[in-house]
């Protein structure tokens, strides 16, 4: 039934109806309707962050940990332009978003108002979609209408610009039955022959991966069930996107590891050499395919994606399947069973035995050290001392990011939070945040760069503020170490304002916020400090003092294939790459 | 069922095709549609848009793009992937299509010349749309390389200036888009 209420009101009454428990945002004087319908309820709670980018992030880390839309709500101008990079990665990592921004009133829209700016004009690339609210009868529509849009088919961040008078007029609200629209209708059901046509090429295929990407997490858990059961039925190799960890247990014999720039050598020698690559809601980005070219070259490989775009973009493929990899994993499980239920142990020895070989090149081991902490030691032991826990973890950019990838072991969907498309230093303290609102008595871990935590620090604050004990795990290794490895590869050690000077005293700097402080600089003394983190009921800093100038490796060098890897035991990185390869990044 | 997309890796040439898209006249949806091609290095050579289906506010915006069959595909899929767009046709890919566009020729010239100018509009069934004594403005309907030749054959007689509306299409036959 239809109710009167004014604009603001709807607002808060659509997120209600779309169950929307959370809300992550930052006032000014264009949204002050919205607040005020705020105050007066409490369905939905709201956070308030220390600066949008902040709410952003926070809003990805809510919803990748849940699975759920994540809404933010910021006014007008700075606070609009200040979401930007956060639309911008939820873009790339297709992440389901509501962003509701203040606008300036309709009569001076256009007239360089105070705190005015093209809000759907600057994000109309980096959004799903975007609307401009211009009369309140268009409300109710727009605003289930965007949470429609931001998580049916390939979810993405969606933004509703609302001028201030609309959000004071007055006008009917009811709850629109939804689940469609008359344009946008994402293809779910993937076709049914072309997967029949995919299990005869895997019934036949001796040199099989499955490559698997973020679009299996974004299905759902189900679709992560299906992967266990497909991986099972027919004995393949599993290796995975950076996105993706998690959707298949690390604990498992068929896991190869994550692929790609920092992957391991047997996941990258695996899609190398294969007879048969099965693409499961991963993209073919240029962090996984490396040369194009030289992108395994012997291999049929079939492409499961929600998205059609995404279908023969990158790298040409000879079965695509579209559709949601939930739906097309189950239906290849039925039809897989009703041809066999025997996995083809046999066929696949050999491929295993090669596997093995590589395998043996231990391709993530690293000089240990009795001195200084290793930055992989320092997650090997995060990972040891938690891995009993309802652990959750995020992360910021950089080789810290590759080597949580690489040495904290995920076995479950939805509990890995990094910024993989856009590569957003400061995503991960936030994002943080988001994950422990959404998940109180969990254990959320932020594993940090000095240089990147810089970024969103202040959320610390908001932490504080609504008892979200975090824990940010900073490798503090003086430098922005992915840039500097760079250089060291590209630029001759010319190592070009790469370094972090005048850092804070994080311990300090923690205890100022009203949270813990931990530094911990002796190997001997880690794993009682982490406990410690662990064990502190308040957001926790933790200092970790680790090597200096220690390279993440292996690395698929940029303009190289996947089976040019750079493996740990190469002394000199700096002759590697050639003049083609310098322009990449 | 499913052509391999070897030959659209194989094949590197570029070719002229002709897009129409379906697309509600909402506020900020040419600007969608631009900011897709400006935002992905596709290229426009040509592109007209107007209402026209007024009671369910639709529009068809038809769009020339010079691109190799996979960048082709790519802006196809791309476009379609826009939330407010109903459909897009490569109408080169599907078929003989019907192209025209319509261009206004000024032309300013006295004795000889005028009476030359007149004889190949005439030739070219272009009409006088506005006429003084030193000059006409002509109104030309047709093919682009139609509209493209006596354009240039105007050249010498006194081109004053040129407008043109770019090309608009339709397929042939029966069926609608
Ligand atoms: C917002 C932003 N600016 C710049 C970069 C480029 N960048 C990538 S990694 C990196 C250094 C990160 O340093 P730190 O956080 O200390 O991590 P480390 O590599 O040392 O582990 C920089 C500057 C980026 N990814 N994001
Ligand atoms: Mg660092």
């Amino acid at each position: 039934m239809a109710q009167q209420m004014t604009g603001a009101e709807m607002v808060i009454q659509a997120l209600v109806d779309q169950d929307v428990e959370h809300i992550f945002g930052y006032p000014g004087g264009a949204v002050l309707p919205i607040y005020d319908a705020i105050f007066q309820q409490d369905k939905v709670e709201h956070i308030l962050v220390r600066h949008e980018q902040g709410a952003t992030h926070m809003a990805e880390g809510y919803a990748r940990s849940t699975g759920k839309c994540g809404v933010v709500l910021v006014t007008s101008g700075p606070g609009a332009t200040n979401a930007v990079t956060g639309l911008a990665d939820a873009l790339l990592d297709s992440i389901p978003m509501v962003c509701i921004t203040g606008q300036v009133p309709t009569p001076l829209i256009g007239s360089d108002a105070f705190q005015e700016c093209d809000t759907v004009g600057i994000t109309r690339n980096c959004t799903k979609h975007n609307y401009l609210v211009k009369s309140v009868e268009d409300l109710p529509r727009v605003l289930h209408e965007a949470f429609y849009v931001a998580t049916s088919g390939r979810p993405g961040p969606v933004v509703i610009d609302i001028p201030k008078d609309v959000q004071f007029a007055l006008g009917s609200y009811a709850k629109p039955n939804n689940g469609s629209h008359p344009t946008y209708k994402p293809q779910t059901e993937g076709d049914l022959e072309a997967i029949k046509m995919a299990v005869d090429l895997m019934l036949k295929a001796e040199k099989p991966i499955l490559y698997t990407g973020g679009g299996v997490i974004n299905s759902g858990p189900e679709a992560s069930v299906e992967l266990r059961e497909i991986a099972e039925l027919t004995g393949f190799p599993v290796t995975s996107t950076l996105m993706g960890l998690g959707a298949f247990p690390a604990s498992s014999d068929q896991w190869l590891g994550m692929l790609g720039m920092h992957g391991t050598y047997e996941a990258n020698m695996a899609m190398h050499d294969c007879d048969l690559m099965i693409c499961v809601g991963a993209r073919f980005d240029d962090r996984i395919t490396g040369r194009i070219d030289g992108f395994s070259p012997n291999s049929k490989k079939i492409h499961i994606d929600i998205d059609p775009s995404s279908i023969n973009k990158n790298i040409a493929v000879d079965l695509p399947i579209v559709g949601d990899c939930g739906f097309v994993l189950e239906e290849m499980v039925r039809i897989w069973r009703s041809r066999t239920n025997q996995p083809r142990t046999e066929a696949l020895s050999g491929w295993w035995k090669q596997i093995g070989e590589w395998r043996d090149v231990k391709s993530l081991q690293y000089a240990k050290s009795e001195k200084v902490i290793k930055p992989q030691y320092a997650i090997e032991r995060l990972y040891e001392l938690t891995k009993e826990r309802d652990v959750y973890i995020t992360t910021e950019v950089g080789q810290h990011q590759m080597w949580a990838a690489q040495h904290f072991h995920f076995n479950e969907p939805n509990r890995w939070m990094t910024s993989g498309g856009l590569g957003t230093m400061g995503y991960g303290l936030p994002a943080a945040v988001g994950v422990q609102a959404a998940h109180r008595d969990a254990l959320v871990i932020d594993i940090a760069g000095e240089a990147s935590v810089q970024m969103t620090m202040q959320e610390m604050s908001t932490a504080v503020q609504y008892g979200l004990p975090i824990k940010v795990f900073i490798l503090n290794n003086e430098r922005m170490g992915m840039v500097r490895q760079w250089q060291e590869l590209l630029h001759g050690g010319r190592y070009s304002s790469s370094y972090s000077e005048s850092l804070p005293d994080f311990v300090k700097m923690a205890e100022a916020f009203g949270a813990h402080g931990i530094r911990c600089e002796d190997p001997a003394e880690l794993d009682d400090k982490i406990l410690e983190m662990i064990n502190s009921d308040k957001p926790v800093l933790f200092d970790c003092c680790v090597t200096k100038d220690e390279n993440c490796l292996p690395m698929i060098p940029s303009g190289k294939a996947h089976h040019e890897m750079i493996l740990p035991d190469t002394a000199d990185i700096g002759n590697i790459i050639d003049e083609k390869g310098k322009v990449l990044v | 069922m499913f052509k391999p997309s070897w030959d659209l890796e194989r094949n590197q040439l570029v070719e002229r095709h002709t897009l129409t898209v379906l697309v509600d006249n909402e506020p900020g949806v040419l600007a969608r549609v631009v900011g897709l091609f400006s935002a992905r290095g596709f290229n426009i050579d040509s592109l007209t848009v107007s209402e026209t289906e007024h009671d369910r506010h639709r529009s068809r915006i038809t769009i020339v793009t010079v691109a190799t069959p996979k960048v082709l595909l790519q802006i196809k899929l791309q476009l379609e992937r826009l939330v407010p767009v109903h459909r897009v046709h490569d109408l080169t890919a599907e078929g003989k299509a019907l192209e025209r566009e319509l261009a206004l020729v000024k032309v300013a010239g006295k004795g000889e010349n005028r009476v030359e100018t007149l004889r190949l509009a005439e030739a070219f069934r272009a009409n006088v749309v506005d006429a003084s004594i030193d000059s006409f403005v002509f109104e030309i309907t047709g093919r682009p390389n139609k509209v493209e030749q006596f354009i240039s054959l105007m050249q010498p007689l006194g081109l004053v200036e040129v407008v043109r509306t770019g090309l608009t299409a339709i397929s042939r036959g029966k069926e609608g888009m």
